[in-house]
């Protein structure tokens, strides 16, 4: 028995993408949902299923009585940040494959940006009374306390091994900057910036520049998944899962895998890599469309080593030879990425994946057929291949 | 900027304060006291019948009290002309802020006797610096004390300070009460044991080294029992980056966080202290110092080693 084929993203739905909603996380959260629900032509008692992030603030439960969603025989959580995103879908869709659940909805929704800011400090984080307390009881107290110095660490050994420069950084967040540039639901729409803006900008955590950084947001998304065979019968062509897989490799920390032979690599995005080629039967040049987890620039590239697409060290020379722009080989983040369109853990990235394959995305990639989204890097991760039915 | 020797020269050139009369004359309640303090049991200060027969031929104070006759008291203040506290007074505004006292050569002249009363002054003789020293960078400041019972002198101080700024004290963080404290396990107690002691220790498992620690081998071998080994603490940063921002609770923007792999052959990490931010690349040799933030936690970092 295999997952793949097995079950459809039916519905997609999203808030606005904002610095201050105005609203509850949860408001946030039944408003993506019911969203999702009206896109798939599904109402709340259809709904048997709910799985989220274990960092989201809205209970299933509390989502389910918002929305008046009757009874639930299956509700999960996915650990690990950012890397939950993809698996949420392999949760919703092992639920549904194996008849558990019928209809299951994924969904994160925060006020990540004018409420809890995850670029902080999180004291919350260092303090936590468990292994990953004590993990972080090696780092943070000496001074390496935020998402963007974790991934810094990483950075520099990256540089240093393989001759790579803070513009070979730049050029992704270019890059997204300008795909978000013509998207109107993003946050940076009509804002492209330059390589020179990107040097420019001030050190957050060097050699992250400001503009290496993602932004924060507020905001939700939520996603429909059925099997695909009542997927055919719903309001949207169906977008099948042909691949759904997480991943944690050796000596796994989060954000911390310093300890590795390694310190330039994510295996753990090697290890979802080699179950999505195997489970979808698809090769990296079926790859229509990549929607890689951009929270910082570095991991994009290092992404891209990951997942096969250019031997270690050589993702500065694919995206300088311009196979990532729209009209590549290889289309990177047509929705403008986390760094362009909004920060949503991953899960509006998953979306626009849906949009891809159904081909009604802003910056639509002409026949894309087959689309790559991967979830947080630098912590255990998950990805997905989306494809036509 | 304030000229510190030009104050000194202006100072000095007042020459010797005005005389300033002993609190007390020289009396044997205060003798009685000192010689007991100090146990002293020479009769000669506080046996009048002894002291009648002996060369002084009454009793005599210890010339060593010379200075405790013209002190100021509990609630005391310098005179409004004593050249000393008016040198204090440029140095402190200069930044030298810490003083220590450093030589003390006093000179007699005569014993004094019970009824005696002694007026002090001071000269400021020299003020030299700026000098580097262990304490931080300061000045040395030299005065002479004159005491005299009428116009006679019975006693003389030369008397040295360093008054100085103290150097940056890295070993203690700025702001304790912020820092992010370690969660500690029953696995990792010993290691925060070890820094509280000054030692960096890396947990053992027969011959292999972990860090970060844990309750197993990388095995697995449950029958296993570890111990640890005090890192000989010098290495190089592996990877490093600068932090700029935000604010973290207790660092100083900007400041260096470094992965360092230990001459064992661990990596462990750190704040690099000390040290230009643009000097650091990675291979730079270091060596591990402490960072001590309370009496429960001593944080290890690194500085470039020598």
């Amino acid at each position: 028995m295999t997952l793949a084929g097995r079950a459809a993203i039916a519905g997609i739905g999203a808030t606005e993408f904002s610095k201050d909603s105005g609203r509850s996380e949860l408001r946030l959260a039944a408003e993506a949902v019911s969203a999702a629900l009206a896109d798939a032509g599904l109402t709340p008692s259809d709904v048997d299923g709910l799985v989220t992030f274990t960092m989201d603030g809205n209970a299933e439960i509390a989502v389910a009585r918002e929305l008046g969603i009757p009874e639930l025989t299956f509700f999960s959580r996915v650990h690990y940040g950012g890397g939950a995103a993809a698996a949420t879908v392999q949760q919703a869709a092992m639920a549904v494959a194996t008849g558990v659940a019928d209809v299951v909805v994924a969904y994160r929704a925060f006020n990540e940006r004018s409420g809890h800011r995850f670029g902080q400090v999180s004291s919350a984080a260092a303090q936590q009374v468990n292994t990953s307390g004590v993990d972080n009881g090696f780092h943070y107290p000496m001074g390496l306390a935020t998402p963007a110095a974790t991934v810094a660490m990483v950075a520099q050994r990256y540089l240093h091994t393989y001759g790579a420069t803070s513009e070979d950084f730049g050029r992704v967040a270019v890059l997204d900057r300008k795909h978000a540039a013509t998207n109107p639901r993003a946050w940076f729409h009509g804002k492209p910036i330059t390589l020179e803006q990107h040097q420019a900008s001030r050190w957050v955590a060097e050699p992250l520049h400001l503009l290496d950084c993602c932004q924060e947001s507020d905001g939700g998304v939520a996603l429909v998944i059925t099997s695909a065979e009542r997927a055919r019968d719903l309001a949207q062509p169906p977008v099948v899962v042909a691949a759904a897989a997480q991943g944690s490799g050796p000596d796994q920390y989060i954000m911390t895998s310093y300890y590795r032979d390694d310190l330039a690599a994510l295996p753990e995005m090697g290890v979802v890599a080699r179950q999505l080629w195997r489970q979808s039967g698809l090769e990296r040049s079926d790859v229509d469309v990549a929607v890689l987890y951009d929270h910082f620039t570095p991991y994009v590239l290092m992404q891209l080593e990951e997942l096969g697409f250019c031997g270690r060290g050589e993702a500065k020379d694919l995206v300088a030879s311009g196979a990532l722009e729209l009209d590549g080989s290889l289309p990177l983040n047509p929705h403008g990425g986390q760094l362009g369109e909004a920060y949503i853990h991953g899960m509006n990235g998953i979306a626009e994946g849906v949009r891809q394959v159904r081909g009604t995305a802003v910056n639509q990639v002409p026949g894309a057929r087959h689309v790559l989204v991967t979830a947080g890097t630098g912590v255990p991760t998950s990805g997905l291949i989306l494809t036509a039915a | 900027m304030i000229d510190v020797e030009e104050a000194a020269r202006r100072i000095a050139a007042k020459g010797e304060s005005r005389p300033r009369l002993a609190r007390d004359p020289v009396n044997q309640a205060m003798v009685n006291n000192w010689v007991e303090a100090l146990g002293d049991a020479n009769p000669v200060y506080t046996d009048p019948e002894f002291a009648a027969s002996s060369v002084h031929g009454g009793l005599v104070a210890p010339p060593a009290m010379a200075q405790v006759w013209s002190m100021n008291g509990l609630h005391g203040q310098r005179a409004a002309d004593d050249p000393l506290g008016a040198m204090m007074s440029i140095l402190d505004e200069a930044g030298y802020t810490s003083v220590v006292a450093t030589n003390s050569e006093q000179t007699y002249h005569r014993y004094l006797r019970p009824g005696e009363h002694v007026s002090s002054s001071i000269r400021l003789e020299d003020v030299t610096g700026p000098k580097r020293t262990a304490l931080g960078e300061g000045w040395f400041v030299t005065t002479r004390t004159t005491w005299r019972v009428g116009d006679e002198v019975v006693a003389e101080m030369v008397f040295r300070v360093l008054k100085f700024s103290p150097a940056a004290r890295r070993e203690t963080v700025p702001d304790a009460g912020a820092v992010l404290r370690p969660v500690i396990s029953r696995d990792t107690e010993f290691f925060w044991e070890g820094t509280r002691k000054g030692e960096l220790r890396i947990q053992r498992w027969g011959d292999v080294l972990r860090h970060p620690p844990g309750p197993l081998p990388p095995d697995g071998d449950l029958t296993a029992e570890p111990d640890y080994v005090v890192a000989e603490g010098t290495g190089a940063v592996y990877s490093y980056l600068v932090h700029h921002h935000p604010q973290v609770p207790g660092k100083k923007l900007p400041f260096v966080v470094a992965l360092v792999e230990l001459a064992e052959g661990v990596r462990v990490l750190g704040e690099l202290v000390d040290t230009d931010p643009e000097d650091v690349h990675i291979g730079l040799p270091v060596e591990v110092t402490f960072l001590r933030v309370d009496d429960e936690l001593t944080l290890p970092a690194w500085k470039v080693r020598a």
